[in-house]
């Protein structure tokens, strides 16, 4: 991909209403200055941030995505910003199987009185985002390419398994389950990277055969994966009924997406 | 007449906007947005005149959506809603693009690319709010009856204060009498009265109210519900009673740090303040050397803070001690003298006209306690003195409850890091827990001298009965909708809720969330966390964050 020159990047800013947009307003009345290229919509709470809507963000194209809470402990709503920082920290693992660096997404706290905090935020990470570039720089894939793994990636983070881990990863990893065991946090890190990996492939999958019947072969090809990781993937994917095989060409079976998500 | 009509209003406030951006311009490139039908731009559009430009916009223009490019919700949307509900407009059809507190005010140096982020936030708010839904906000009634859980001087004054308003009050007390920790004190700075007179009055007062049920030997077992209707189970010995209150007011008090290990403590020669107060009263003090040290147990790395209350007693305690003994000898070891408020410096004052020693020392250098004296660097003197005692009193802090934890999870409210009640802002909300029907006064909050508990539990009472008085409490439109045909009762959502604002009840369809309105505060970190992806956020759907979205990566034209 080639980029322009003097590259300003666009950049996303979910702020929640009772902090971190606070703040924003308090560095305005301060009449702080800072780089206007982050553009805020305001929520709630930052826990109301999906993570497929930062991931639709950057198939939109934006550069960069920032997600600031209330500080820990001092969240409005109690515990919300506990979430967001599960949520946000998978996001970003996410964003790392894209083949995106990490960085593009800024997850933070600042409180109502941090004016000047949220000013340097903004200035700290607008510099961070330009010198990564424009959104993809940092990978040598085309852009439909790099959107189609996004998609992939935003389908993965829509799945009910991920969603299902972040959600206890709290509760696992801090206390006990109702066995009395605890959850190390390597051994659920470890967990939550292969459930991200194993979705995202099997999505990825599904993408890229589209109406087409297609072998494991074909499949492969088009991904650049190799055709042993697509056969796992795609004997799971029959079995979630989410393909069938719907006729042999020589040897090899033909597979065809059969709707589901 | 499904049309969706907006109108844009883009506001110059003064030169805050119009000094820094081309304001005609944004008004210019609004109408250029689809399903804009107009828009202008207004010197002050919260003023009379451009309020008014509004209501008739969206009267002659059939508007069904209105945007107001300016300030900062925070401050002005419930004006702009108003203004709308005025017109005869759903005010969850309003919406805001804050371009003057984070654009404007922020991006003074560089006018095309300020102007090019307001076109931005526009588009924003535009492609927003032609997706915003009308929402109407319901009501709950609230049971006219109030929980007052302890029965100190905090909890029956607040008791009282709410019967005297007409209101049925359930009063639960721990031990097997109301009185709490005065039952312990002496004499009450800085008048001197008796703690036990008052005790009695205020006793005797909420017994006989015919309004007001006391419960001692009592504790609460269980809480459910919300704000106008809890079910509060309390139990009292082997009886569990259950209650329907409106309101609850948490009056649990604080305790004193027993100084287990610190200075020689020991209950007899080594005493705490609260100890000494039981030798005073029991005229059974034998001391003509008495050392009283401050801060023990508090203002360290452990215990932070200052307790407040200490300082004062210590004062009052002194002085006791020279009026029961003339010829006694009191020395005050301190690190810094707290005596703020109405009376208490004069009464500072007078306790050094008794003839009382006070001796500042550094937390530093620490008063050291041995055989037959304790030994002090005086700060002042720069020196080190060596004082002889027959008595060591130890001026430790309130400390909270044990069990105050397990009472805030009961309650579903906040305790700070030392296990003191949080409330809600520290200072707006002084009283109020972030839980709405929840309010909290006296030492369960922070150390506090009967004056001030009292004037919190006043208020405490005053709080709790704006819900009863007005009967019934608007509920949040913005909550969370669960479909469900696509729910699994799973009940990540109920996990995931601080507030048990939804939770997973049996239905014709099998296990599925339902959303309690009257709790929900309307975060939406059930939406954005479910599995299923079956909860809709109202008013901050996935459809209207991702229009935004989109609108941001539009190139403007």
């Amino acid at each position: 991909m080639t980029f322009q020159e003097n590259f300003e990047p666009v950049i996303l800013g979910f702020l929640c209403n009772w902090c971190s947009y606070a703040s924003a307003d308090l560095a305005g009345v301060s009449r702080m200055q800072y780089p206007p290229n982050v553009k805020i919509i305001r929520v709630m709470c930052s826990a109301r941030v999906d993570p497929t809507i930062v991931l639709e963000a950057f198939i939109q194209g934006l550069d960069g995505v920032m997600v600031l809470g209330c500080h820990l402990g001092t969240c409005h709503y109690m515990t919300g910003n506990y979430y967001t920082e599960k949520r946000m920290k998978t996001t970003k693992n996410v964003l790392k199987n894209v083949g995106l660096s990490p960085e593009r997404l800024l997850v933070d706290w600042v409180s109502a009185a941090e004016g000047e905090r949220f000013a340097t935020l903004v200035r700290e990470f607008t510099e961070k985002v330009r010198k990564l570039g424009p959104l993809g720089k940092e990978t040598d894939m085309e852009i439909e390419q790099l959107k189609t793994r996004l998609t992939a990636a935003k389908e993965a983070l829509a799945q009910e398994r991920i969603r299902w881990l972040v959600g206890r990863e709290r509760e696992l990893v801090e206390d006990k389950n109702v066995f009395g065991e605890k959850v190390s946090q390597e051994e659920f890190d470890q967990l939550m990277f292969q459930t991200i990996e194993k979705d995202f492939a099997k999505r990825r999958i599904l993408l890229s055969m589209g109406e087409d019947a297609l072998s494991v072969r074909e499949i492969a090809q088009t991904m650049g994966a190799s055709p042993r990781e697509v056969l796992r993937n795609m004997v799971s994917l029959e079995r979630a009924g989410l393909v069938s095989v719907v006729g042999i060409e020589g040897n090899s079976p033909k597979y065809r997406r059969t709707g589901g998500s | 007449m499904n049309e969706v009509r907006v109108g844009v209003f883009v506001c110059h406030c003064g030169t805050n906007i119009g000094g820094f951006l081309d304001v005609p311009g944004l008004a210019k490139y609004a109408l250029s947005l689809s399903n804009v039908v107009f828009a202008k731009d207004n010197q002050y559009t919260c003023s009379e005149a451009g309020l008014t430009e509004i209501k008739n916009a969206i009267d002659e223009k059939k508007l069904n959506r209105v945007v107001v490019a300016s300030c900062t919700p925070r401050t002005h949307e419930p004006l702009f809603r108003s203004t709308c509900k005025d017109a005869g407009l759903n005010p969850y059809l309003f919406q805001f693009a804050n371009i003057r507190d984070q654009c404007s005010w922020v991006h003074m140096q560089d006018r095309d690319r300020a102007t090019e982020k307001a076109k931005a936030l526009i588009r924003m708010g535009v492609a927003r709010a032609v997706l915003l839904e009308p929402l109407e906000e319901t009501e709950v009634e609230v049971n006219p009856c109030a929980l007052v859980i302890g029965g100190g001087i905090t909890g029956m004054t607040c008791a009282l204060s709410l019967a005297n308003r007409g209101f049925e009050v359930k009063l639960i007390e721990n031990e097997d009498r109301l009185g709490g920790t005065l039952n312990s004190l002496y004499k009450l700075y800085p008048t001197h009265e008796e703690a036990s007179r008052l005790v009695q009055e205020k006793t005797k007062e909420v017994e006989k109210n015919p309004k007001i049920e006391v419960l001692t030997s009592s504790e609460v077992k269980e809480v459910e519900g919300f704000v106008g209707n809890y079910d509060v189970t309390v139990r009292q010995g082997e009886k569990e009673r259950l209650f329907k209150v409106g309101v609850i007011i948490v009056a649990t008090g604080a305790e004193t740090l027993k100084p287990v290990g610190m200075y020689g403590y020991d209950g007899k020669t080594f005493v705490t303040q609260l100890e000494l107060e039981r030798m005073l009263k029991e005229r059974r003090l034998n001391a003509d050397t008495v050392v009283i040290i401050q801060c023990v147990g508090s203002r360290n790395e452990k215990r932070a803070y200052c307790s407040k209350v200490c300082c004062l007693t210590a004062l009052k305690n002194a002085m006791l001690i020279k009026e029961a003994n003339p010829n006694a000898q009191v020395f005050v070891l301190y690190r810094d003298m707290v005596t703020q408020g109405t009376k208490y410096e004069d009464y500072y004052g007078k306790a050094r006209e008794t003839g009382i020693t006070f001796i500042k020392y550094s937390p530093e250098r620490q008063p050291v306690v041995e055989n037959k004296s304790v030994r002090i660097y005086d700060e002042l003197l720069g020196e080190e003195l060596s004082l002889p005692y027959d008595l060591v009193v130890l001026s430790t802090p309130m400390v909270a409850h044990n069990d105050s934890t397990d009472l805030a999870q009961k309650l579903k409210v906040p305790v700070d890091e030392n296990g003191f009640f949080l409330e809600a802002h520290v200072k707006l909300r002084p009283v109020d827990f972030a839980t709405d029907g929840i309010y909290v006064c006296g030492c369960a909050h922070w150390p506090a001298n009967v004056s001030e508990s009292i004037s919190q539990a006043y208020g405490a009472a005053s709080r709790a009965s704006i819900p009863m008085s007005v009967g019934h409490v608007k509920t949040e439109p913005l909550i969370p909708v669960v479909d469900e045909d696509e729910c699994s009762g799973c009940g990540l959502c109920e996990l995931t809720c601080p507030f048990k604002a939804i939770q997973v009840e049996e239905t014709e369809k099998g296990r599925k969330a339902k959303v309690i309105a009257a709790s929900c505060k309307g975060c939406g970190a059930c939406g954005a966390g479910c599995p299923q992806r079956a909860i809709t956020m109202r008013h901050f759907t996935n459809e209207q964050l991702v229009a935004q979205v989109i609108a941001l990566a539009e190139v403007t034209p």
